[in-house]
């Protein structure tokens, strides 16, 4: 792909954009797909144009935590395939992998979204512990906001497996009617600034361009849950309060999409 | 006792519902979707592209190299840890063999088809599901390919040779065998030939026979996904 940077930068100072969408606008449509995987506990598919992003949750029992004994826990991993895009190679997770991985969970863990102290089955013992798996299946720009919608998705969409009360063991086959216990609903939106404008939900060859990014976790009431640096260009305090009053607007917006396909 | 009843009721010829689909990965040179029953595979082929580190590169042609994963969500149990194991590099390998010799890399020395293979959802028969998706892929590609090849595992469930078993055929309580096969479309000759279990070599040729049939009604499908496609374009 050629990336023409400048193009991109002074497309930005005229407030427009190579596909033509304006600087604060989603590609179209966004679409989520629930329970794309019957072996997960929950399962989510968020296209975002061309940005495909799969998630599935799965629930294990483990030892709890010395220093949470009356607590589960909860992960969340990021996989970037070679299969999404050609610059991704076999190996282990890059540092952009670790990034999202970790920014996604942030968002989740310090909104305290899931109540923790429901996951405990024995205190001190064992406890339900969560693991979101992020796969991407094509990288077209802005994961963090596809992924973040599709682990909400994939949460919110999870069912309990069936425990076998004598002796203990997961019956991963049959689901019960359970949901997890979750409190509140996390979801990252990042801002691009480019050429000092502020942009939304870039493709891959406008991440190619970017100044500086910020991802802004919110949780349903505007809260915010964890916040992401980016890039190498400096943000002032006053860009960073007009990035954070419009990640909450476009959090809404995400929502309100997410809600069209939860019914 | 013979196993005259398949666990899910299909006749021992029926394969599972398929679904295929071209196209699906649009960073790719070329992609597809395959289902069948409830595995899926999506395949995505880049290439020929440069290959590196050179001293991997033939002078001579262009090389494949298939990567076989499972998401951590795929498996019927509890969450698999991602970065491979042996199954999945075994399974890359078998995969290799069983392309390769329909594939034509000969106007591309030092090249290389990097061909990914990734699994949200399975129930027995991966192998399989992924080589069919694959050889949807390399086409969309325009990968220069001299057959088509398509894939189905066959078995015998306690004495009966049955078509494309399911994860409870395979764990079915009785001797079992399953063999996956891949195979070329015109010449009916096996390109992945793999067996576990236990089974009598009359049983095993019948079960080979059977599955030229079998393969068949998945090329059926491929080439429905394919026209499908380029129909559209």
């Amino acid at each position: 792909m050629i990336v023409n940077k400048d193009t991109i930068s002074e497309l930005a100072a005229q407030n427009k954009r190579l596909d033509g969408r304006s600087l604060t606008e989603y590609r179209k449509p966004i679409t989520v797909e629930l329970n794309i995987s019957w072996t997960a506990e929950g399962s989510a598919k968020v296209q975002i144009g061309n940005t495909i992003v799969m998630t599935g949750v799965k629930l294990g029992i483990e030892k709890t935590y010395n220093d949470t004994p009356n607590e589960g826990g909860i992960m969340v991993n990021a996989e970037l395939l070679p299969l999404s895009n050609p610059d991704y190679e076999p190996g282990p997770p890059s540092i952009k992998a670790i990034e999202l991985a970790r920014v996604i969970d942030r968002g989740i863990r310090e909104a305290k979204a899931i109540d923790l102290k429901k996951l405990c089955i024995t205190p001190g013992e064992k406890a339900w512990f969560v693991i979101v798996d992020i796969i991407t299946i094509n990288d077209d720009g802005n994961l963090f906001d596809a992924a973040g919608l599709a682990a909400l998705a994939a949460l919110k969409s999870a069912f309990y497996p069936t425990v076998n009360k004598e002796t203990g063991a997961i019956d991963y086959k049959h689901k019960t009617k359970e949901k997890l216990p979750l409190i509140k609903e996390p979801l990252p939106v990042t801002i691009y600034k480019v050429n000092n404008k502020l942009l939304v939900d870039p493709t891959l060859e406008e991440e190619g361009a970017y100044d500086a990014r910020l991802t802004v976790a919110t949780d349903d009431n505007g809260t915010i849950s964890a916040l992401q640096k980016g890039g190498t260009e400096p943000l002032t305090a006053e860009e960073i309060s007009q990035i954070i009053d419009l990640a909450q607007v476009k959090a809404r917006f995400l929502r309100s999409e997410l809600d069209k396909f939860l019914k | 006792m013979a196993y005259t009843k398949r666990v899910d009721g299909r006749k021992i010829d029926e394969l599972r519902s398929m679904d295929a689909k071209v196209g699906v990965i649009p960073n790719a040179d070329g992609s597809a979707y395959f289902k069948m029953g409830n595995t899926i595979a999506y395949a995505a082929v880049y290439g020929p592209r440069e290959l590196f580190p050179k001293f991997l590169q033939d002078p001579k042609k262009g090389v494949i190299r298939c990567h076989y994963s499972m998401m951590p969500f795929s498996g019927s149990g509890e969450r698999i840890r991602p970065g491979g194991n042996r199954r999945s590099q075994e399974i890359s390998m078998v995969m290799n063999n069983a392309l390769e010799p329909v594939i034509d890399l000969s106007a591309f020395p030092n090249a290389v088809v990097d061909i990914f293979v990734d699994l949200p959802q399975t129930d027995a028969g991966t192998r399989c599901a992924a080589i069919s998706a694959v050889a949807m892929a390399l086409a969309h590609a325009g990968i220069p390919m001299k057959d088509m090849i398509s894939s189905v595992a066959m078995g015998e469930v306690d004495g009966t040779v049955v078509a494309d078993l399911n994860y409870d055929e395979e764990s079915y309580p009785a001797i079992v065998s399953d063999i996956p096969i891949a195979m070329t479309h015109n010449t009916k000759e096996i390109t992945l030939l793999q067996m576990d279990g236990e089974i009598s070599k009359p049983q095993l040729m019948k079960a080979l026979e059977m599955a030229k049939l079998a393969t068949e009604k998945v090329y059926a499908l491929q080439k429905k996904a394919l026209l499908e496609k380029f129909a559209k374009e």
